[in-house]
């Protein structure tokens, strides 16, 4: 199958390895990748910020590059950008054909574990990871695009690797995007309350799909000089501990 | 008592969270009402439907809200019920107090009413020299306290028991003590005496049956049931979006309000009062007389995205669950709506000119919306309220104050807009934060200097580790390597 790539900003310019990663698996799996150099944002900062002119801007171009791929699929490594692609149609309420061009590029774009588990419907993983995970439901890919079994279905039939749900998997991080620089205070307090529930599990690795969430975790444990890691899932996956 | 607003809600945040006892106090609510609620709707089969219906008749009723209300007063008029209409606060304020004067009431009792609350009924009353008496334990602590309720179901959650026996004994004369069944029994021996020369009895109403006429209170501990049968005259204030259509509509919110809020199959009263004392009766009030108030909702009715936040039941699940009020608590909004319901509502009743933080007092993360028993979709009317403040097209949203920080933040969004959406600029930008990354962040912290010169930096680094800009973007190791490897 061909993928088009929608690696997001955030991938591109602090964690290009999850990026790296997300194409390595998809490719494991027979998937033809390609990677319009065009893209950037897709403008969630904006839309979030209630900056609607600019996130239609940014929706806008999103979908005329994205229009022009002839791959079947749009994969992000992203639960939080995908959703904001799905939202795209929200942005034009009086402008009939913007709308049925975000609805159709919206039907097309998956979020990457989605992608794996649903449409490519991979049985057989082809990865190893040895160590004990965790798994952080990223707000935006539980509960705009429900994803709860998929990622747990990978991690559960990952080779080598031990997973342990933490007791608050569903609760935010606090990061919320520019909610996390506008109250910082409440947003490290809600923080504090997810790294409990991490350290609780023992485990060595907190892996989620969403880049953001792991910067605002892995920047908490760090400070705080934890010995728990952050993943990206696409990184647990590209990972073959036992073959090498 | 301090009052604070939503104008300092940062600040007040700041306070709540240092408050230790506070934070001990909203760690509970958590667990009782949080857990208790995810165990209780296992016992309806299908949730989901329940929660599609309720929306169903509440958008319904919302559509025909004049037709309703029409047949609501009509109803209730048969029964004996004397219907008034108040435009604002101070209407409901002076009808009340005509309603207690033309009585020579001097002793009035109160059950507990946000929407009461909403229109600072007591200041008012005792403002003129009545001095009604909180009956519900909760409100009543507050009342104690000189305070104001912290949330829409259990108004004293922010109070420790420690705090409350404290407040006992200076104001009741007990003897100090850790036995909460010493200090019900106090509250109990208090309030019992002052139901018993009560003239009046001021209650709110959840909701309004335009069928019969009856309008529906759920309660608890039994005083409500006091407050509006033992006096001579009974009080409802009624937000006129409390009306619903039919009798047999009940059954639905009556499965959903006690299990989302309190996490009970239902509550302890179900006291459904459809006009005044009839003959055969042997208790009950000569008189009952029904506020319906409007303050701003018409207005909310009017907005076609907005306007589903008047389908909301005041159940508060949406506070229980919202990670921001779990930290900070209610006090905080400054507003007597607080979390996230409270967010949404505040600014559309008392414009947003002074309540323009409450929208961005959220993470977007959707527990709300997932909890919410008539499904009000919080984020979006939380995104919707965002973009009216920066289109500043909503209650003439004046641009004086925050002036700077607005500012700012326009030419923030302006500059990236421009330059996120030009590819080289962009991966110029890249190339620019690599070079001197070194020389504004080391070891994850921003160096002194730098976090006052980018703010946003600086909010984020004094707690958390700063993440290191890769050596390489994602696109250059997608053209050197990765784009020659498809095979």
């Amino acid at each position: 199958m061909k993928v088009a790539l929608f690696a997001t900003c955030l991938v591109d310019q602090l964690c290009p390895q999850v990026g790296v990663s997300t194409v390595e698996v998809l490719r494991r799996y027979g998937c033809e990748v390609v990677f319009d150099e065009r893209q950037t944002c897709c403008g969630q900062p904006a839309f979030n910020t209630g900056y609607r002119k600019e996130a239609k801007k940014f929706a806008k171009r999103f979908i005329e590059i994205f229009e022009e791929t002839d791959a079947e699929a749009i994969v992000s490594p992203s639960g939080s950008c995908t959703a904001m692609v799905k939202h795209f149609h929200n942005l034009f309420p009086e402008q009939e054909d913007w709308r049925e061009r975000a609805e159709n590029i919206a039907a097309r774009t998956h979020e990457f574990t989605h992608f794996l588990v649903n449409v490519l419907k991979v049985e057989k993983l082809q990865s190893s990871f040895a160590g004990r995970v965790t798994w952080h439901d990223a707000c935006h890919g539980l509960r705009e695009l429900g994803l709860r079994a998929e990622p747990r279905k990978i991690l559960n039939d990952l080779d080598s690797a031990k997973f342990v749900e933490m007791p608050n998997a569903d609760s935010c991080c606090g990061f919320g995007g520019t909610f996390s620089v506008k109250y910082p205070e409440i947003s490290v307090a809600i923080l504090d309350k997810k790294i409990e529930g991490i350290e609780k599990t023992g485990a060595d690795v907190v892996v989620s799909c969403d880049a953001s969430c792991l910067m605002q975790i892995g920047g908490r444990l760090s400070r705080l000089g934890s010995k728990v890691r952050t993943m990206h899932i696409a990184e647990i996956l590209a990972s073959q501990d036992s073959k090498q | 008592m301090t009052q604070v607003t939503s104008e300092t809600f940062d600040q007040n945040a700041r306070v709540a969270l240092r408050d230790t006892q506070l934070r001990g106090a909203l760690d509970n609510l958590v667990k009782t009402f949080g857990d208790r609620r995810k165990e209780v709707i296992k016992t309806v089969d299908d949730w989901e439907g329940l929660r599609n219906e309720a929306r169903r008749i509440k958008d319904e009723t919302l559509l025909n809200l004049d037709r309703y209300l029409e047949q609501f007063t009509g109803n209730a008029e048969k029964a004996g019920t004397v219907i008034h209409w108040a435009r604002d606060g101070r209407e409901a304020c002076g009808i009340i107090l005509d309603l207690i004067d033309a009585h020579d009431a001097t002793n009035v009792v109160k059950s507990k009413s946000m929407a009461t609350e909403e229109i600072h009924l007591n200041h008012a009353l005792e403002a003129e020299g009545v001095n009604p008496v909180e009956t519900d334990l909760g409100e009543w602590i507050i009342q104690l306290a000189n305070e104001t309720p912290s949330h829409i179901v259990v108004p004293a959650i922010h109070k420790t028991k420690g705090q409350i026996a404290d407040l006992f004994v200076e104001k009741t004369g007990i003897e100090k003590t850790d036995d909460v069944d010493v200090l019900t029994n106090t509250a109990r021996k208090v309030l019992r005496s002052r139901f018993a020369e009560a003239e009046v009895g001021i209650s709110g109403v959840n909701f309004g049956v335009a069928e019969t006429g009856t309008i529906l209170i759920l309660e608890n501990e039994g005083n409500i049931r006091l407050t509006t049968s033992l006096p001579k005259i009974h009080i409802a204030l009624m937000g006129i979006e409390k009306v619903i259509p039919r009798f047999a509509d009940l059954d639905v919110f009556l499965k959903l309000l006690p299990r989302s809020g309190t996490g009970q199959r239902l509550t302890t009263y179900q006291s459904l009062i459809t006009g005044t004392k009839r003959e055969r009766d042997d208790e009950g009030p000569d008189e009952v007389h029904i506020i319906l108030m409007d303050n701003g909702r018409s207005r909310m009715l009017a907005h076609p995205v907005t306007r589903q936040s008047l389908a909301c039941i005041r159940c508060g699940a949406c506070l229980n669950a919202c990670p921001v009020y779990q930290q900070i608590g209610g006090h905080a909004y400054g507003a007597v709506y607080p979390g996230p319901i409270g967010a949404v509502i505040t600014p559309q009743l008392i414009g947003l000119k002074k309540t323009k933080q409450l929208p961005y007092a959220s993470s977007l993360c959707g527990a709300c919306r997932e909890v919410c028993p008539v499904k009000i979709d919080i984020p979006a009317l939380l995104l919707h309220l965002r973009a009216e403040i920066v289109d500043g097209e909503s209650d003439g949203i004046a641009a004086e104050t925050q002036v700077k920080k607005k500012l700012g933040e326009r030419a923030a969004f302006a500059m990236y807009s421009f330059l996120w959406r030009r590819p080289r600029l962009y991966s110029f930008g890249a190339r620019l934060s690599r070079a001197f990354q070194n020389t504004i962040v080391k070891n994850g912290k921003a160096r002194s200097g730098f976090s006052g010169l980018v703010p946003p930096l600086g909010a984020w680094t004094h707690w958390r580790d700063a993440p290191a800009i890769a050596p390489k973007t994602f696109r250059e190791i997608w053209k050197e390597e990765l784009s020659k490897r498809n095979d």
